[in-house]
């Protein structure tokens, strides 16, 4: 029961510690006194910052009065757009569009930020909110993506229309003998990380310190910066332990800029720590895409043409999820190996929260778009599911390949993933089961879903930091660029470190999320972390040892070659009969005055291309449209696994967002632009309740982008979950001619469109 | 008013306001920061503690109503060199990612042990329904549970008071 490494099945004496199920480093801390969030920081004299959000989806704004909310007890200061002196936020994609860091002018979401009350306490300034008045001319909202895209009146003055991004294409000649054409909505989601946005800004003298909970710390310092206009060298930004992300955190919202602007303004510590209601309605949303596909093919089961066209929700100002079909588009053919492939998009507004990168980013949109129209085609042509998967596959030896939309996946086997998958659920007998309760007038019809997936991590392969310093004591100092919110980051690449170094990773003192101690850093997004800041701190961990090894063959003036280095026994250096540690090496350069450090700007040459298969096993009980997942399994290919207990924990909860985007969650909007699910108990939150234990296997393609042969685990499971849960509740439904439900697939929907088709049959 | 309870073994007296939650009074008051805020609809169990041995969401009690009740949070249940079985099960397995629903899924998982005997999968599902993780997707929490109740058990460990929560030879 105690918590001493030795009693570790792995990771002692001569074995290496990459591929094997290593336990986290960060964790006993975690279940002993909690990690430390931004909120369980702890600092003298400090306000507390609450906002006034709209409550309408469209306006003009009139006036906003704190002056009531002013002479409240316990308000330190109120303030609105008028009194916030730094510039509106120039948009990156429309330099017409600007975002003021509180509503000027006009509301244009619901939860759009008004107004901050600052208060003595938290309770202060929440109480004190309720009396800010707003005063505003109602206007006609514009929620349905569709409409906005031909709508006249723009969110915007200055903007012609609200289309503010969009991808050419979709002129794809229509070949093959069968014609499927099909709409399918990616609903619109809440990230819900558990810990939501939080920071907290001190000053001290000049020097600002801005404590955030977010997935990219060194970017938003540069924000900071930009619109704070202040010297690189006044601020630092830590970001301590970061309760989740899941992509809503890679940004820098203006509330989170306001913070220190307040903190500065009124000299005094300042924090804001979100509450759930608010992050539901003004934390990024993931998400918001309706595709339109036309798949040509043969009655022999080949595709030979397919054509995505995506129109992409933004919300009310045009953040990450503007550009989400850029990534939607480069995985449009998914794994199969056809003819003729285009794609064309629009990204619009709408009167609803931004959208932005949310686990898969766009990827899942794509899986989700191909594998549905895959299987209508099979349907359409009587072939089964796996068979005409098969038929179509990327040829493994045509490896790498270059798609018609031009990503180059560098490495794959689908066919090996869909068998294995297949294999381990039984899928024969499945398929036996199936037509036995057709044929029985079973209430409880089976479904079996199938998803082939591929998708792209590290998207954008920008350079990422990474750095090992000998420190006394023959320890290790570990710094990266990349920052774990939950990943465990810590472990995996004190596990590379050590592998090289031979130190125990008990002896590795890592650091992330401080751009004081980090000198650069990209973050942690698109499953991107091992790939670059990994590989970085493998390549600095082999320079300590080089450098080590020059030192030493100086100090003892031999030549290079007879000084040799062995990881094992902690790693050991010999010269001739001499053997010396770590340790000796920390004292005989500190004697020199010299610091024994490596670092590396790693940049890899391109993105890597994760595959698998997924399979989904369904009841639908007719008589009340429910679904029950009685089985997820899942064949997951990374390349090489570092650590098969994280990459699987990667998996799950990747697997437990991707179905439950498929049955339970939907961020909804009504025609007025409310929120309808603002909160915990309305979003359809999964509990532990809704999944059946998950039956996943890992598989190893190792890639020769990188040393280490690793890609992204980080999104996987929400890419190929999401279409084998649908396709499962629509392979049960075919006993009706259903072909297509959008999701969530809700018992009211389901027994809705079973209602119809018995009725029109 | 003034209230007097016992947190982890230690009593304390608050002088507080009526509409102090029980799991503020924790955070800010007793200023223990395991016990997390995840929402505001008393969805999540981020803050689940055992009051007198039961799991209960301590953002849906009033400090007040505590009064005389004896409160065990994460902090409460072992240390880094004395875990408590179901913090070693935790460990063992996986059973946590991000860590922000930790503590409550820990807490909830130690009272399942005064209310359900030899649970099954299903079971340890249902009982941990008011706890939500985002990251996890529950797998590893349920095998740890599992794993952790029945270690519980061959200690003759439960939750439903202090005395037998420990571990006998467990440091407070």
């Amino acid at each position: 029961m105690s918590l001493d490494f030795t009693d570790l099945e792995v990771g002692r004496g001569e074995e290496k510690l990459v591929g094997s199920p290593y336990r986290r480093l960060e964790d006993p801390i975690f279940i002993t006194k909690g990690a430390t969030y931004v909120g369980d920081l702890e600092f003298d004299d400090i306000a507390h910052i609450s906002f006034v959000r709209s409550p309408v989806a469209s306006a003009n704004l009139k006036n906003v009065d704190v002056s009531e909310a002013l002479g409240q007890p316990g308000v330190i200061a109120a303030f609105t757009a008028k009194d916030i002196e730094i510039p509106a936020i120039i948009n990156w994609i429309n330099k017409v569009i600007e975002r003021p860091f509180l509503a000027k002018d006009k509301l244009r979401f619901v939860g759009e930020a008004v107004a901050m009350v600052i208060g003595e306490t938290k309770a202060f300034a929440e109480d004190a909110c309720e009396f800010v008045n707003i005063d505003y001319d109602l206007t006609t909202p514009i929620i349905d993506p569709r409409q906005s895209a031909n709508n006249e009146v723009s969110l915007f003055e200055g903007c012609t229309s609200n289309i503010v991004a969009s991808i050419e294409g979709g002129q794809v000649a229509q070949i093959g003998e069968v014609r499927i054409e099909a709409e399918f909505v990616n609903q619109r989601l809440a990230p819900c990380p558990m810990e939501g946005r939080a920071v907290v800004a001190t000053i001290d003298g000049e020097m600002l310190t801005v404590y955030i909970s977010n997935q990219a710390p060194h970017s938003a310092k540069r924000s900071i910066i930009r619109y704070l206009s202040i010297d690189e060298g006044n601020l630092r930004v830590i970001t301590p332990d970061v309760g989740g992300g899941f992509g809503s955190k890679i940004g820098t919202y203006p509330e989170e800029i306001l913070v220190p602007y307040i903190a500065r303004k009124l000299n005094r510590t300042c924090r804001w720590v979100e509450t759930r209601s608010e992050s539901m309605v003004s934390l990024g949303h993931g998400r918001g895409q309706i595709a339109k596909v036309t798949l040509g093919g043969d009655r022999d089961g080949k595709i030979r043409s397919y054509c995505l066209s995506v129109i992409q929700d933004c919300g009310a100002y045009p953040e990450i999820g503007a550009n989400m079909p850029a990534l939607t588009r480069w995985m449009t053919s998914g794994c199969y190996d056809i003819d003729s492939v285009d794609f064309n998009s629009i990204s619009v507004l709408t009167n609803t929260n931004p959208t932005v990168a949310y686990r898969g980013a766009g990827r899942p949109e794509a899986a989700y778009a191909i594998e549905r129209a895959v299987d209508m085609f099979a349907t359409e042509i009587g072939m089964d599911k796996a068979e005409v998967r098969f038929k179509n596959f990327i040829d493994p030896k045509n490896f790498p390949y270059q798609t018609k939309v031009g990503s180059t996946y560098d490495c794959g086997n689908y066919e090996e993933s869909l068998r294995r998958v297949l294999k381990l659920a039984n899928y024969d007998e499945l398929l036996v089961d199936k037509e036995n309760r057709i044929k029985d007038k079973s209430d409880l019809l089976l479904g079996i879903g199938i998803s082939s997936y591929v998708e792209i991590t590290h998207g954008f392969p920008a350079k990422e930091f990474g750095s090992v310093e000998l420190i006394s004591g023959g320890k290790l100092s570990v710094k990266v660029g990349t920052l774990s919110h939950g990943q465990g980051h810590r472990s995996a690449i004190s596990m590379i470190v050590r592998d090289v170094t031979g130190v125990d990773p008990c002896n590795i003192d890592f650091y992330q999320g401080d751009t004081e101690l980090i000198e650069s850093g990209v973050g942690t997004f698109g499953s991107r972390s091992m790939q670059s800041g990994g590989v970085a701190c493998k390549r600095a961990a082999d320079m300590l040892v080089t450098k080590a090894m020059e030192f030493l063959s100086n100090h003892l003036d031999v030549d290079l070659d007879k000084v040799e280095f062995s990881w094992h026994e902690g790693g050991q250096f010999s010269v001739g009969s001499m053997c010396l540690s770590w340790s000796d090496l920390y004292r005989l350069a500190k004697n020199e005055g010299k610091v024994l450090k490596a670092s590396e700007n790693y940049e890899s040459s391109s993105p890597t291309f994760p595959f698998g298969a997924h399979l989904a096993v369904v009841e639908v009980d007719v008589e009340t449209g429910k679904v029950h997942l009685r089985d997820m399994f899942a064949i997951d290919d990374a390349g090489n696994i570092l650590n098969p207990l994280l990459a699987k924990g990667q998996i799950h909860g990747g697997l437990a967002q991707g179905i439950s985007q498929a049955l339970y969650e939907e961020f909804i909007y009504d025609q007025d632009g409310n929120p309808l699910t603002a909160t915990f108990a309305d979003y359809g939150f999964p509990t532990a309740a809704e999944f059946p234990q998950f039956r996943d296997e890992l598989m190893q393609t190792p890639t020769s982008v990188n040393e280490l042969g690793v890609k992204g685990i980080g999104e996987s499971g929400t890419i190929g979950a999401t279409p084998a849960v649908v396709n499962a509740v629509m392979d049960a439904l075919s006993v009706y001619g259903i072909s297509h439900i959008d999701m969530p697939l809700s018992p009211e929907k389901v027994f809705s469109a079973i209602k119809i088709a018995k009725r029109s049959k | 008013m003034q209230i007097r309870l016992k947190v982890n073994g230690e009593a304390m007296n608050f002088d507080v306001e009526p509409r102090l939650l029980l799991v503020e009074l924790i955070r800010d008051h007793v200023r223990l920061k395991g016990t997390n805020i995840g929402c505001d609809t008393t969805s999540c169990g981020a803050c689940t503690v055992l009051i007198d041995g039961h799991s209960a969401k301590s953002c849906t009690v009033l400090a007040l109503q505590a009064d005389g009740c004896e409160i065990i949070t994460i902090e409460g249940i072992g240390t880094i060199e004395k875990l408590h079985p179901m913090q070693e099960a935790f460990y063992k397995h996986h059973g946590l990612q991000c860590g922000f629903c930790t503590p409550g899924m820990i807490m909830a998982g130690i009272s399942l042990a005064g209310e359900l005997d030899n649970p099954d999968e299903s079971e340890i599902r249902l009982g941990i329904e008011g706890n939500l993780c985002r990251c996890t997707g529950y797998n590893n929490i349920v095998e740890a549970i599992k794993s952790g109740l029945s270690e519980m058990k061959q200690l003759s460990l439960s939750a439903t008071s202090e005395s037998q929560l420990y571990p006998k030879d467990a440091d407070k």
